[in-house]
């Protein structure tokens, strides 16, 4: 048995440090001082340079001796993390001036967080607590990546703020726009999309039924359902806002008409997927309408309404914040957008768009653990 | 046709069919699935209807069950037209798959007979532990049915079909889909339980020693169209262990179930 397993990313690493030491200065500033050696100028990365080479270099090898797989974890998080922190704190005021070297360290402490990614999602823990909490940190290491890659370049590469603000800048906002942020929120999610998820998504249920109960409306409904589907949202926003006024409520109405369809195609569907056999025995039991729609038809449809329901958890964000365009009262998240990109603070816009990306992943999220719940003995959630 | 046919005719003729045909309307024209039957079951009789694919004997089981209306002659069930008798819950009828709804324990599925006939909750409980204890499946009421296998799921699956006590058990191919060792099993568990509850069962099936173990009576029936070619009473006594089927008496019978199966099917053609 060797001392030591050879993994890709580590060299990877330690190559990119090589050649981040070989190319020589890591910012403009220090291109100066180093030209310049009688002027005392301060350039970034002036004290933690070595630390940052160290941290990376030590790391990567001693993520690749024979040691337990948790410690190289620890090795590999602590190596990659605190080199990118010294890389994205050294850089600040002095955007837009970094050099290949930095980007190629930023590459590889991001490969080393890829190697410690590999590693914990190779460990097969015994206990659930444990895999729990596996599931959690493996895309969690995944979204601080992201943002620290998103950082690291638009402040190395001085991307000017009203492109794109770097997400500490966000955060800052986030933290300083708090009751704004809640207004809007509750404007937004809790009345306009909240009231128009439940009508849009009841009316397509009820309406599914019904079509499925009465013969001609089937015929008759589901094509002009086909065509709500079709209208465009640009379109019915202001004849909502005409129609319901400035409040949430014409908003819940876009959002209504925009649920409406998929819910009722999907329960459609759905009530078309229980077996020819289930329905044979149901009606050896002389069951009528409604004991085979509840004890069969709307459980065998289920998966289907699920489905339904995590799509229209999305469409309805989408649409109450789009129909926000289309005139509102002075709040709410869609009406901020508008009105801050007009204002140019780029920041208050993202800082909206984060809080509408996290509110619809817990949304869609609390739609996906309900239906696990609920169609817990469907194969594709009990797994085969 | 034979002497102790006419006489359960008389007395308590659970299925009496006459003259009866079902041509089914298909892209490809008429299909006649069934024609010109006549046949009478008497109560307490254990009747397999025995063929080779397309003879109608699932058709023939589903005029029965009132899930096919027949397009000529006459049935009756238990004195009524199929309908009146499906409407009065008079069977269960076993699928060739258990058929057992996915989100509902297997005591669950059982009682779903139960819940819709309205049966109150103390005697559906009852009636679960009977049962269950009926096909050996106690000890297994919480568990779902993709947690058991094929044949506990079968054994549910009749089970289910017993709770509501019809007096007429309609089996189609309920073993088909299952090994010859578990199919052995339930084939004796079946004959135990039709000796214990006096029911009437027709039981489909497509293998020759399964229908001359099992019946007192067996159909056999050829396709094209589908009818019955011969119907054999079956002289084994009604206590029959698994080794009765290397008696001399039982392969006589297997004998002529073939020549009859022979006969009707054609392969000349």
């Amino acid at each position: 048995m060797r001392w030591f397993t050879l993994s890709w990313q580590a060299v990877a690493a330690i190559l990119l440090c090589i050649l981040a030491g070989l190319l020589g200065p890591m910012t403009q500033p220090e291109m100066k001082a180093l030209a310049n050696p009688a002027v005392t100028i301060a350039y970034p990365f002036l004290n933690t340079k070595g630390l940052i080479f160290d941290l990376i270099l030590g790391a990567a090898a001693v993520s690749m001796l024979r040691i337990p797989p948790l410690a190289a974890v620890a090795a590999l998080a602590i190596g990659a993390h605190v080199a990118a922190w010294l890389l994205l704190t050294g850089i600040v005021g002095f955007e837009g001036s970094a050099h290949a070297p930095y980007y190629l360290l930023l590459a590889a402490a991001w490969l080393l967080a890829w190697r410690c990614v590999t590693i914990l999602s190779e460990l097969k823990p015994a206990n659930r607590a444990a895999n729990a909490l596996l599931r959690l940190v493996i895309p969690f290491i995944f979204g601080v990546w992201i943002l620290i890659v998103w950082e690291a370049v638009v402040r190395g590469a001085g991307i000017p703020f009203i492109l794109l603000p770097p997400p500490s800048a966000i955060g800052v906002r986030i933290a300083n726009s708090l009751p704004i942020l809640a207004a809007d929120v509750n404007q937004t999610i809790f009345k306009s999309v909240i009231a128009g998820y439940v009508i849009g998504c009841g009316a397509g249920f009820l309406t599914a039924i019904l079509a499925d109960r009465v013969a001609f409306l089937g015929r008759g409904l589901l094509p002009i359902g086909n065509m709500v589907s079709a209208l465009p949202i640009v379109g019915v926003a202001p004849i909502m806002v005409m129609w319901f006024g400035f409040g949430w409520e014409s908003k819940a109405a876009v959002v209504a008409i925009m649920t409406f369809f998929p819910m009722l195609v999907n329960t459609v569907t759905g009530l078309a997927a229980s077996g020819h056999m289930e329905r044979d025995l149901m009606r050896t039991y002389a069951s009528d309408y409604t004991q085979t729609l509840l004890k069969l038809r709307l459980p065998a449809a289920a998966p289907f309404i699920f489905n339904a329901l995590k799509i229209n958890s999305t469409l309805a964000l989408i649409g109450a914040i789009v129909a926000e365009f289309f005139g509102t009262p002075v709040v709410g998240m869609g009406f901020r957008i508008s009105t801050e990109v007009g204002r140019m603070n780029i920041d208050m816009v993202w800082a909206e768009i984060a809080v509408a990306a996290l509110i619809g992943s817990v949304f869609y999220g609390l739609i996906a653990l309900a239906e696990r719940a609920a169609t817990f003995w469907h194969p594709s959630v009990r797994g085969g | 046709m034979t002497m102790t046919e006419a006489a359960a005719g008389e007395t308590t003729a659970v299925v009496e069919a006459r003259k009866l045909g079902l041509t089914f309307q298909t892209n490809d024209g008429p299909v006649q699935a069934l024609t010109g039957v006549d046949l009478t079951i008497g109560k307490g009789e254990f009747v397999s209807f025995i063929g080779p694919s397309g003879c109608g004997k699932t058709t023939f089981l589903r005029v029965i069950a009132d899930l096919e209306k027949p397009t000529e002659g006459t049935i009756s069930v238990n004195g009524m037209s199929p309908e009146q008798a499906r409407e009065r819950r008079a069977y269960g009828y076993v699928f060739q798959a258990a058929a057992l709804f996915p989100w509902r324990t297997i005591a669950k599925n059982v009682a779903l007979p139960l819940e819709i006939m309205g049966v109150p909750a103390a005697e559906q409980k009852a009636r679960i532990a009977r049962v269950m204890d009926l096909v050996n499946l106690t000890g297994f009421e919480k568990k779902y049915p993709w947690q058991l296998s094929g044949g506990m799921q079968q054994r549910a699956s009749i089970a289910r079909a017993l709770a509501f006590d019809a007096d007429l058990l309609l089996m189609d191919e309920p073993f088909g889909a299952l090994d010859e060792i578990v199919r052995d099993h339930l084939n004796k568990q079946l004959l135990e339980l039709w000796a214990r509850t006096d029911k009437t069962i027709c039981f489909v099936t497509h293998s020759i020693p399964e229908a001359v173990y099992l019946s007192t009576r067996i159909v056999v029936m050829s396709p094209r169209p589908g009818r019955v070619t011969d119907v054999i009473e079956s002289t084994l006594p009604r206590e029959r262990p698994l080794h009765i089927r290397e008696s001399a008496e039982f392969l006589a019978i297997a004998h002529r179930v073939r020549d009859g199966l022979h006969a009707g099917h054609g392969y000349e053609d």
